[in-house]
């Protein structure tokens, strides 16, 4: 169809503002989308290393490489990447604003120009939270936890990370909103909340407890400010405060914000599952009930995080029984997503090897929670190794993997290009095999007491070191090749214009590869079901 | 694992053994299951899927069966907890004191250790006080562990001790600079071998035998009490001035907002143990060193001045 006014794509449009600025102030969703997966590539990257460091002063007992308050700032940045600037915004920020407008058959997202200002503050949080490291008295060094009264005590500067984090916590709200005004009122004509697909349904979940749980953190954030500098005692005992109504405050938010992690990690595996298997997802009904069961249940179970911070008995018995309550709709998706495979005709693709692997890592994650859901193994493994390895397992293992998955899945449609499967595989393969020799060993070491935050420690842990530690390099090598891979391919890779490269039947397979500026020159009707094979 | 070194590891142990039984018994199911549809389903010998969209069925029997099987953990995870929260009225209280970054050990007759020592078979009621921040007593091989927390009134602890021997004891939450140096031993003993221990009570303070080398002595007290953490005898600042060629020195601190010039003598030494905010010394901050009044005796510090003294050669 070359036609002369065919719709230019997004891509190489040319708006108001040339080259960067064209980007920075563009409101287009995909834009957006790009601009956060750009700024996360590049703090993955840090946050990947400083874990390498880590790992390697871990190496051996005793110094190896760095110093203890090194160490201690190096942990503290590490979670703070990590967390506040690559999980939570993570997949709803990149492929949520790419690809939620598409996959309702939108032209944007309800509001355009906040979509850009969410950018424009996580941005500025950053550049916040990098002061900290730059200026003042030295690195933060008390995690990313900021743990009351120790947060007070330090001479290291806590208050601009802090502070930073506060501000892209309005970056989060604002792309919530954003989210459930798009879904609720932007779908396409005939999309019904049942036919709608199932990414999009993580990502409303997930939209809604950005919008109701980060308030919260930001308010323990800014009494956290106001102790600092003014001396009002919330937290600090030495000022009449309660240490432990920090850590309920904290965990209130940073509880729910492990599903704002993991649902749209689900949603993507939801989505590269039945694609790769040719077959419709097994259990639709199920998967959407289960995802808006643990976005419900996820707000009532902060307290597992403080079960030997000396609180009552009974407060731990309701906390415990809960926390076992919202592994059922995970265990339930899980089982949704093998069926679907059954009887399918599967396609090993890259994308696919990151969803199967996700499923074997996940499951790990979530049955180790279960350990850590239970009291009386929770006393023992408590701020041990165990808790490392268990929720790296969840988050980069699960939101890590589908990340991948997304990457691999939807990169031919962002860029009009394609990557080289044989080096993505080979990524692929050596990157699990590092994951797996550096996280495995951590649940042993936390089994046999090593503590976490840990900059040097007993002989008797060392052999699970030495094993964890060769696994990082493993692991960095593997995401050095997915890398190099995707930045080459994403300049020089063979070009498609094909619109359906994995035979998906959603809708972002129904446009242009590359989708044109408006995704839809009208706006389609729906009639079927999203994964609708026949 | 360990084998049962107090009464706790029974409970523990058996949540342990039935969530990591049914975990592995999915996992390898599971993961067994995906394999086997990867290889039989591949593109190339299943060439056209079967379109199933869901079966209820299932769907019930795979969230109830989980159900019963997590309830069951939860169980087990209850029954292996409530005995530790449920100390008795009867056993030999020592309060753990907490600070960054050691451990110190107070009994009922005054006597302060940096291990732990208990006698076996007997319930310990251990009362947990933080001076300054948030830690964690942690015995992995009893399966205990409860925060510290300064400021929180009645905190506490307890376990019974099954076999005599050495065990690990951590701070298990992150306390600064020095936490994974935080940690010490619980040395349980017979009872009539822990009795005697508890009855000498020349150990109370410090016996400062004729002729005994009080320097070396004044080192041992440093060390033991944790000051090293902080305090250097070479020069290096850590996070307090360091001890060398200080003694005797006019030296520039700040006392209730007033700049001054004092001279470091033993006199300064001990209130700077005894009241570590009164003076802060030029180029540091106060709320970093807490009072060790009531842990270090005037006798102890005594000889630490001995030993300060000798950093000037
Ligand atoms: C948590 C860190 C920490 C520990 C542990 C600690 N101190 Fe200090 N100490 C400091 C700091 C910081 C200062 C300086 C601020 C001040 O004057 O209060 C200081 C000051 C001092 C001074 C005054 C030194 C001078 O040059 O003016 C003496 C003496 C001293 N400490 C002795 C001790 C002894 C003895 C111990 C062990 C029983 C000890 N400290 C443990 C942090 C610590
Ligand atoms: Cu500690
Ligand atoms: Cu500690």
């Amino acid at each position: 169809m070359e036609s002369p006014t065919k719709p230019i794509s997004y891509l190489d449009y040319k708006g108001e503002y040339k080259g960067i600025l064209g980007w920075i102030f563009s409101t287009d969703h995909k834009r957006v989308g790009l601009l956060y997966l750009y700024t996360m590539l590049a703090f993955f990257s840090v946050g990947a290393i400083l874990g390498l460091l880590m790992k390697i002063q871990l190496i051996a007992p005793g110094y190896t490489i760095m110093g203890p308050q090194t160490y201690n700032s190096l942990f503290t940045l590490h979670g703070i990447i990590m967390i506040f600037i690559i999980v939570v915004p993570g997949l709803p920020a990149v492929f949520g604003n790419f690809f939620l407008p598409i996959m309702i058959g939108a032209k944007d997202v309800a509001f355009p120009r906040i979509n850009l200002l969410s950018w424009w503050l996580y941005a500025v949080g950053i550049l916040i939270v990098l002061t900290s490291q730059f200026m003042g008295d030295g690195p933060p060094d008390t995690g990313w936890t900021f743990y009351a009264p120790y947060s007070f005590q330090t001479a290291t500067n806590v208050l601009p990370a802090v502070f930073g984090a506060f501000v892209m916590g309005f970056s989060s709200i604002l792309t919530g909103i954003n989210f459930v005004v798009t879904i609720h009122r932007m779908r396409a004509p005939g999309m019904t909340w049942f036919k709608m697909p199932l990414f999009p349904w993580t990502l409303y979940g997930t939209a809604w407890i950005q919008i109701l749980a980060t308030p919260v953190i930001g308010i323990t954030l800014l009494l956290i400010i106001a102790e600092r500098t003014l001396g009002i005692g919330f937290f600090d005992p030495a000022l009449g405060g309660d240490p432990i109504l920090y850590q309920h405050l904290f965990w209130i938010y940073s509880h729910p914000a492990v599903y704002i992690m993991i649902l749209p990690a689900m949603g993507v595996i939801s989505e590269i599952i039945p694609v790769f298997s040719k077959k419709t997802i097994f259990g639709y009904k199920a998967i959407v009930l289960s995802t808006m069961a643990i976005a419900f249940v996820g707000y009532f179970v902060w307290g597992h995080h403080m079960f030997t911070s000396g609180m009552s008995g009974r407060a731990l018995f309701a906390f415990s029984f809960l926390t076992f309550l919202v592994a059922i709709p995970s265990a339930i998706k899980v089982f949704n997503w093998v069926s679907t495979m059954h009887k399918g005709s599967l396609d090993l693709q890259t994308p696919f090897y990151w969803a199967v692997s996700f499923l074997f890592v996940f499951m790990i994650g979530g049955l180790t929670g279960l350990v850590l859901g239970s009291l009386a193994t929770n006393v023992h493994l408590h701020d041990t190794h165990f808790v490392v390895a268990h929720f790296h397992f969840i988050v980069f293992g699960g939101t890590g993997f589908a990340f991948m998955g997304a990457v691999h899945y939807w990169f031919p449609k962002m860029f009009g290009r394609m990557y080289d499967a044989n080096w993505a595989n080979l990524g692929w393969g050596i990157f699990f095999i590092g994951f797996l020799a550096l996280y495995l060993p951590m649940f042993y070491l936390g089994i046999m007491g090593m503590p976490r935050r840990y900059y040097d420690y007993l002989p008797e842990f060392h052999g699970g070191n030495i094993f964890s530690s060769l696994g990082a390099i493993v692991l960095i090598a593997g995401l050095m090749i997915i890398f190099i891979n995707l930045v080459r391919s994403a300049r020089h890779g063979t070009k498609i214009s094909e619109k359906n490269p994995w035979g998906g039947t959603t809708l972002e397979w129904q446009v242009d590869t590359p989708p044109t500026l408006e995704n839809f020159e009208e706006i389609p009707t729906i009639t079927g079901k999203p994964y609708d094979y026949n | 694992m360990y084998s049962g070194a107090s009464t706790f590891v029974e409970g523990v142990d058996n949540a342990f053994v039935f969530i990591l039984g049914i975990s592995f018994f999915f996992l390898i199911g599971i993961t067994a299951v995906i394999i086997l549809f990867l290889y039989r389903y591949n593109k190339k010998k299943h060439p056209k899927a079967t379109q199933i969209e869901g079966n209820n069925t299932l769907e019930v029997i795979w969230t109830i069966i989980p159900l019963i099987l997590v309830m069951g953990m939860f169980y087990y995870g209850y029954v292996g907890w409530i005995p530790m929260k449920r100390p008795p009225d009867q056993g030999v209280e020592i309060t753990a004191n907490a600070r960054m970054w050691n451990f110190s050990f107070r009994y009922d007759n005054g006597r302060i250790t940096d291990k732990l020592y208990v006698p076996k078979d007997t319930a310990i009621i251990l009362h947990l006080n933080a001076v300054d921040v948030l830690h964690s007593l942690y015995i992995p091989a009893f399966r205990v562990k409860e925060d510290m927390v300064p400021g929180l009134p009645d905190n506490k602890m307890w376990f019974e001790a099954t076999k005599t021997g050495t065990y690990s004891l951590f701070c298990t939450e992150y306390c600064g600079l020095q936490h994974s140096y935080m940690y010490s031993e619980v040395v349980v003993m017979e009872p009539d071998e822990f009795w005697a221990w508890y009855a000498d009570t020349t150990a109370l303070d410090v016996e400062v035998p004729e002729g005994a080398n009080l320097v070396l002595m004044g080192r041992q007290i440093v060390e033991s009490k944790g000051c090293i953490a902080c305090h250097s005898y070479d020069g290096t600042i850590v996070i307090g001035p360091s001890f060398k060629g200080k003694f005797g020195e006019t030296i520039t601190v700040t006392t209730e907002g007033q700049e001054r010039q004092i001279v470091y003598d033993a006199e300064y030494v001990k209130r700077s143990i005894y009241d570590p905010d009164y003076d802060i010394t030029q180029g540091f901050r106060a709320g970093q060193m807490f009072s060790y009044e009531g842990e270090i005796s005037e006798r102890e510090i005594d000889l630490i001045v001995e030993f300060l003294k000798s950093l000037n050669e």
